[in-house]
């Protein structure tokens, strides 16, 4: 189950932790997860790193009843596409909402999660998941 | 001892969701309501299933980040004071300061000691920072606490987390450390042997011999240091491993219970373990004045107890406001039923 190799997962850390990406110098595109070619630039377009404030919106979303294996105990969970305000797209669980929270259009933050394990005995996966934007 | 170091940042977090004592005593055909009065809290937090110490400590620094306004990078030192770490071997502390974008030049621990490693990693920090070693360090207390099931622990096992920016700047103080003292002894009241799932503890013996002759005597020890009174502190906050032991406490002192009260989180949200007498102290600093003193004392099991003398200064009141205060968690809830509470603290598979 799961079985990532631990090199692989290691140089994605700050992608999945701080929710770093990339940015196109040349046309100004911003990317999630991090591009090392710009598609429109192509040649032209010179990539650096981004890090994103978290803070985005809910595009679209749908519950998940049927769930792979390691998320057998989170169903029903929710998973959405979130729009950050840097303009990149991204797949993700939405996490501590109230049923009428879960909305396209919803502001949502990031929030810092376990993702899931490698069984008992491999390393524990963390990254972002994103979670309604409530006054308190 | 004296120190030149203080809190530059301080953060909390509690998980939302939220079980109420009568709903666990139902499951094992106890009386709630006599539970209630005898622990003196009324339900407890425990973490989403995709929360453990690590995610919980990552907000609390994120928070104390907010409010301290320095560069992550200037942190020479992180530890984590957990008994739930989440690998036996693997530091949470790395994962914590990977995420909140620490550079690499730091050193880091974690540390267990019951339910004061959170404090005892605020020592260490202190050491460090006040040394000229560092310019900043940071010290987290995070727990997600367990208890067997039909345990009276788990009524109260709770989890949450705080976290401390120590700093030398007085300038950036919301609060110096004037004082720390501490009184440790080998007293075996509450453990968890290798491998073990649910912690075992002594009973009655977690008392007497092991909270109130440690609390009390940290507690003594730092007024006798200091030449300080009880009347000096506007504030008071002992560990509260259940609502009764801190306010016995409270009342062998002559502490009137309104200088209890604002760090009393444990009849709202449980013993957070290493998180449970930081958490009271975050819940003080989010309404202190500038100016006014806080006694705080810690307590874990095994055993030990580390008392601290806080000033509160000017700067709180530009910085509390850049977090998420210890009341906003405790009040945005969520309540589990049982079954789903087992399901996510793994008693049932």
């Amino acid at each position: 189950m799961h079985k990532t190799s631990v090199p692989g997962v290691w140089r994605r850390f700050k992608n999945r932790y701080q929710i770093v990406g990339t940015q196109c110098e040349t046309c100004k595109t911003n990317f999630y997860p991090p591009r090392e070619l710009c598609p429109k630039c192509r040649r032209g377009g010179k990539i650096s790193e981004k890090k994103f404030a978290g803070l985005g919106k809910i595009v679209t979303y749908t519950r998940v009843h049927a769930a792979p294996a390691g998320y057998e105990k989170q169903v029903p969970y929710a998973v959405a596409i979130v729009q950050l305000e840097e303009g990149p797209m991204l797949t993700t669980q939405i996490v501590d909402y109230n049923t009428d929270e879960l909305k396209i259009g919803q502001s949502v933050r990031a929030t810092f999660r376990k993702m899931y394990e490698d069984g008992d005995e491999g390393i524990i996966h963390y990254g972002t998941k994103f979670t309604p934007i409530r006054e308190s | 001892m004296e120190s030149k170091t203080g809190i530059v940042g301080y953060g909390a977090y509690i998980p939302r969701l939220r079980i109420k004592v009568e709903t666990i005593a139902d499951v094992w055909g106890k009386d709630g309501a006599a539970i209630k009065a005898g622990m003196k809290l009324v339900e407890k937090s425990l973490p989403n299933i995709d929360e453990d110490t690590i995610t919980i400590a990552v907000h609390a620094a994120h928070n104390a980040l907010h409010r301290a306004g320095i560069d992550p990078a200037k942190i020479g030192a992180i530890y984590v004071g957990s008994e739930s770490h989440p690998y036996a071997v693997k530091p949470s502390s790395t994962v914590v300061a990977e995420a909140i974008q620490m550079s690499n030049d730091y050193t880091a621990a974690d540390l267990e000691f019951a339910c004061k490693a959170g404090s005892a990693a605020v020592q260490l920090c202190m050491g460090l920072v006040g040394a000229g070693m560092m310019e900043y360090g940071l010290a987290i207390g995070a727990d997600t606490a367990q208890g067997a099931p039909g345990d009276a622990l788990e009524y109260s096992a709770a989890a949450g987390g705080a976290a401390f920016i120590i700093g030398a700047k007085k300038e950036e103080m919301i609060a110096t450390i004037d004082c720390t003292y501490s009184f440790s002894s080998d007293t075996p009241d509450f453990w968890r042997r290798k491998l073990a799932k649910y912690p075992s503890h002594g009973g009655r013996f977690t008392g007497k011999p092991a909270y109130f002759r440690h609390v009390e005597s940290a507690t003594k020890g730092i007024l006798e240091r200091t030449g300080m009174k009880i009347e000096d502190f506007d504030y008071v906050v002992f560990h509260m491993p259940n609502g009764k032991f801190p306010s016995v406490v409270a009342k062998k002192f002559g502490i009137p219970p309104e200088k209890m009260e604002a760090g009393f989180v444990v009849s709202k949200i449980g013993n957070t373990y290493s998180g449970s007498s930081i958490l009271g102290l975050t819940a003080v600093l989010d309404i202190a004045k500038p100016g006014q003193k806080i006694l705080m004392t810690s307590y874990g099991s095994g055993a030990g107890s580390d008392s601290f003398v806080f000033t509160v200064t000017d700067a709180i009141e530009k910085k509390r406001n850049l977090a998420r205060t210890t009341e906003e968690y405790i009040k945005d809830k969520v309540y589990v039923p049982y079954t789903t509470y087992a399901k996510y603290r793994e008693k049932i598979c």
